[in-house]
């Protein structure tokens, strides 16, 4: 199939690039854009490890073919720190130990950017159930959860999160 | 200022619960895993596999479809030093050559520019067999109907052999108030790293071999190399890029994807990636070894052990790898931690035709630590007591001696650590409770515990060996840089060691940074395994920021209350004399070890860390699913380095050990993995953890860094047996295999023919 040509707008900036249509959005994220903070833990929609938010929406980028973000506005992990300024989220994650590994955190951002979103002060088992698509294997999720508690209580989380 | 007090009251940056250090890269998405990397020029690499499980290969078919001459192609003719990966022995090829001892066995490898190739063109490689008698379990190794290792040797199918002997076992059977059989296995476990295996290499005549990847030990990675690509010491280059996760799966296979990447990239005269998918990394590495152990035992009439006679046996997979050690350590830590005068212990690990099994958070000590931890409780019920009471009495204290002979010197708290476990989780209130209520719900409760030990550091005479080399330079720039073979992979290295290093050298923790973790630029502090990292590794760096503060008193001048900026001042006087500002500190034994390696006797550990879990969990007899509700963990490991990370390193392990108990099963078709998929493979997600509780015992050991014990591999070790406990205290059925579905569960109430409303505690 020939390449298409896809516009759309990633962290507020319009792009557009030229792919197959059925390339995944988060091989264009990698590749074509050289946005490498969204991962690729399975490639099969199981892990969020490639969870991006996409017109508002969280997704997971490996189940999106290109073709279906011609117009979208894409949200990635390199969208949270404005200039300098890590987001509330980002900044819980560091101090509650949320991030291990590191591989995880992007989409797991992502996802509780999502949760916090719709409901800026989610119980423990909102929290449970907004992660519950996206797998860690160093932490246990405790000082996940930890941290999403946190950035919650934290003050401008609530404006920050867009 | 002290700079290697165990008092904590002197210390600053020790115990504080400092931001990791490549934290803000992280949560930033910029940290640089494997795949991130991208050469200009670079092309593809995948493999070609076996589809049998033995077999000799007769022909290679090139499906003319494919436009070959756009690709690569690397068979074993190909490789200019030895076909084999160096691990313990050698007998595991790097590439197939004539012969395939396993599914998944690498036979060739190919690359193109354009990856989305890739797979159609592996599909279009056809391999020809002469199909042999495959032997995929430890029974049918075992029967030596088949042999398909060391045919020359005295012992064929077995990778290595242990016999431990304390006491005389055999007279002991005869004064015994009861003897208590047992059976118990444990399956595979996949490490599901979220970042599968991966690797760049690139090769020049000048430069010889780099290779860049997700890794635990650079210097493995660059040992086998070598051997490969017959290359002295300095053409060989291994550098480890962020690594997602490795929990053991990254200590041996990197070995080989590497040099997998590096013969592409030898051919092919450019830089090659090589990225498994995860259906090639769930099929094609290591896990954890499946295990069987048979316990007999002799106890008093006040359930005092009196002898024990343990047998195991693991399967090793087709190749010895890491076997003989895995092995080592279950044989080490089968006898839980207990007492006992008469101890014989048997264990063999067998070989089959599947893919190799290798190291996994615990190496082996899960498995038997499983199994003496069920069999105490078949011995409380035999004997009718409390399975509590009957931990407690048989419990290690200071002075005792365990199977090696190995005499307890340092403290043992286990009555400490088991009473605070018993408080925090209030077990005999919730153990009444539960057994009350269960009598009327068809969800039935339960409460379970285990008590163990893990040994820290290399067994026996290993750190000997290993002989590492570890410590610190100043740069230019007056940054501190600690200077380890020791590696990052979400466990916290970076962080510890910053954290040692600056408290040992009176500076703050932003005043250190890691150095490049490259084999060019880094002394060998051995690999990063074995919860070795924190008590040796560390200890190397304490020492070397003494040593250095004792140079710059002695060479620059250095007063007694300096300040940060006297600090550095000093480096540089030191620079100007000697060139440079280093301080490097070899491995020492601590006194009084000694180990024989032919008995089997003597100290096995320099120390072990202790701990006690409490599990508790709901069986709903309906849907047959077991689910932990809560978990209490106290433990004592040494000095707590830095509270965060070691909280999170017991949840992570605890969260593996629940997985390891009731979620993760490799099913293997053949010795080829066929639920190679996270759909199928299923691991404890958010919505499945309990609260973990951690507490921790803090008793300094002398010879870790500020008193530091291992941690890393403890928390692995208890959660299975505390669960199988828990459920055998909710549904009076007990458990002798891991992992245990519910359709396991279901097949046991089924089997009784049993209404399940009519099961009760
Ligand atoms: S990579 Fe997309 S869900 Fe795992
Ligand atoms: S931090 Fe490693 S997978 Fe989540």
């Amino acid at each position: 199939m020939s390449d298409c040509r896809i516009q759309l707008t990633i962290n507020g900036q319009q792009t557009s690039v030229e792919a197959p249509p059925m390339k995944r959005l988060l091989d264009v994220l990698r590749e074509d854009l050289d946005l490498t903070g969204t991962k690729e833990g399975c490639g099969e929609g199981e892990c969020g490890s490639c969870s991006v938010r996409m017109n508002g929406e969280l997704v997971n980028s490996c189940m999106v073919p290109i073709l279906q973000a011609h117009g979208a506005h894409i949200e990635t992990v390199e969208s949270l720190a404005i200039d300098a300024e890590l987001h509330p989220l980002q900044k819980a994650f560091l101090e509650c130990g949320g991030a291990q590994c590191g591989i995880c955190t992007p989409g797991m951002l992502m996802a509780a950017t999502h949760l916090i979103a719709h409901n800026p002060n989610p119980s423990l088992e909102q929290i449970r159930e907004g992660l519950a698509g996206n797998l860690c294997r160093c932490t246990g999720f405790i000082k996940i959860f930890d941290s999403v508690i946190t950035a919650a209580a934290m003050e401008g989380s609530r404006t920050h999160a867009r | 200022m002290t700079d290697d007090s165990t008092n904590p009251a002197q210390r600053r940056v020790v115990g504080t619960p400092q931001i990791r250090k490549e934290g803000a890269e992280k949560v930033l998405g910029r940290a640089k895993y494997v795949d991130d990397i991208e050469f200009p020029g670079m092309w593809h690499g995948a493999t070609v596999r076996s589809t049998i499980p033995r077999g000799r290969i007769l022909a290679i078919h090139f499906d003319e479809s494919v436009p070959w001459h756009e690709f690569v192609i690397v068979t074993a003719a190909d490789i200019p030093g030895n076909n084999h990966i160096q691990m313990i022995a050698a007998d595991q090829p790097c590439l197939a050559d004539g012969a395939v001892n396993h599914c998944d066995e690498p036979i060739l490898l190919i690359a193109h520019p354009d990856k989305r190739l890739l797979p159609q063109a592996v599909a279009s490689v056809r391999i020809d067999y002469e199909e042999l008698p495959a032997v995929l379990s430890i029974e049918e190794s075992e029967s030596k109907r088949e042999i398909i290792w060391g045919a020359d040797t005295s012992t064929p199918n077995v990778f290595k052999e242990f016999v431990l002997q304390k006491g005389n076992v055999d007279e002991a059977w005869s004064s015994a108030a009861c003897i208590v059989e047992g059976e118990y296995s444990t399956g595979a476990q996949e490490h599901l790293y979220i970042e599968n295996n991966g690797m760049i290499a690139d090769y020049s005549d000048d430069g010889g071999i780099t290779v860049w990847g997700s890794l635990q030990c650079p210097f493995y990675v660059h040992k086998s190399l070598m051997a490969v690509f017959n290359l002295p010491e300095d053409k060989v280059r291994v550098i480890q890029t962020e690594t997602g996760g490795a929990f053991g799966g990254k200590e041996d296979y990197p070995s080989i994807i590497a040099s997998h990447a590096a013969l592409l990239a030898l051919k092919a005269r450019r830089p090659i990636k090589m990225i498994y998918d995860r259906m090639e990394d769930l099929a094609a590495t290591t896990k954890r070894h499946p295990s069987r152990t048979r316990h007999r035992t002799a106890v008093d009439k006040d359930g005092k052990l009196l002898a024990m006679e343990i047998e195991i046996a693991t399967d090793g997979g087709a190749y010895s790898t890491l076997s003989s050690t895995v092995l080592s350590r279950a044989t080490l830590h089968a006898t839980g931690p207990y007492v006992c005068p008469n101890i014989r212990i048997r264990s063999r690990a067998w070989a089959t035709n599947t893919v190799p099994y290798g190291a996994f958070r615990g190496f082996g000590a899960p498995q038997t630590i499983f199994a003496i931890e069920r069999h105490m409780e078949h011995i409380a019920l035999a004997v009718g007591m409390d399975p509590v009471e009957l931990r407690r009495r048989n419990f290690l204290h200071d002075g005792d001696t365990t199977a090696t002979q190995q005499i307890m010197r340092e403290p043992v708290i286990l009555d400490q650590l088991l009473d605070r476990a018993l408080a925090v989780s209030d077990f005999y209130a919730k153990r009444e409770r539960y057994a009350r209520e269960n009598a009327t719900n068809p969800v039935k409760c339960g409460i379970g515990i285990a008590a163990f030990y893990h040994g820290s550091g290399f067994t026996g005479s290993g750190e000997r060996r290993l002989n590492s080399l570890a410590g610190v330079d100043v740069t230019l720039q007056g940054k501190v840089r600690v200077l380890v073979s020791s590696t990052e992979f979400g466990q916290g290295t970076n962080t510890i060691l910053a954290q040692i290093a600056a408290e040992a050298l009176g500076i703050s923790y932003d005043d250190v940074e890691m150095a490049p973790s490259d084999t060019h630029l880094i002394p060998n502090s051995g690999p990063t395994v074995a919860s070795r990292t924190s008590m040796v590794v560390g200890h190397l760096i304490q020492r070397s920021g003494r040593q250095l503060i004792q140079t710059l008193k002695e060479a620059a001048n250095l007063s007694d209350n300096y300040t940060r900026h006297d600090f550095f001042a000093a480096c540089e006087l030191l620079r100007a004399r000697d060139g440079e500002v280093k301080s490097l500190s070899r491995y020492e034994a601590p006194p009084n070890i000694y180990w024989n390696d032919d008995t089997y006797t003597g100290e096995a550990y320099p120390a072990f860390a202790w701990a006690v879990y409490v599990a508790e969990v709901a069986v709903d007899t309906i849907t047959y699913s077991a689910e932990v509700i809560d978990f209490h963990t106290v433990q004592e490991v040494g000095t707590v380095l830095n509270p965060t990370l070691a909280a999170g390193q017991i949840e992570g392990g605890v969260a593996q050990g629940i997985g390891y108990a009731l979620y993760e099963k490799v099913q293997l078709k053949n010795g080829h993995m066929f639920n190679n998929q996270m759909t199928n493979y299923i691991m404890p997600t958010a919505q499945d953890v309990p609260p973990i509780h951690v507490y921790f015992e803090q008793i300094p050991f002398a010879y870790g860094a500020f008193g530091a014990k291992g941690i890393g591999e403890l928390p692995h070790d208890g959660p299975a047996p505390a669960i199988l406990n828990a459920i055998q205290n909710a549904t009076g059925e007990s458990f002798s295999a891991i992992p245990l579905l519910p359709e396991d569960i279901f097949l046991r109430f089924a089997s009784y023919g049993l209404d399940p409303e009519n099961i009760t505690a």
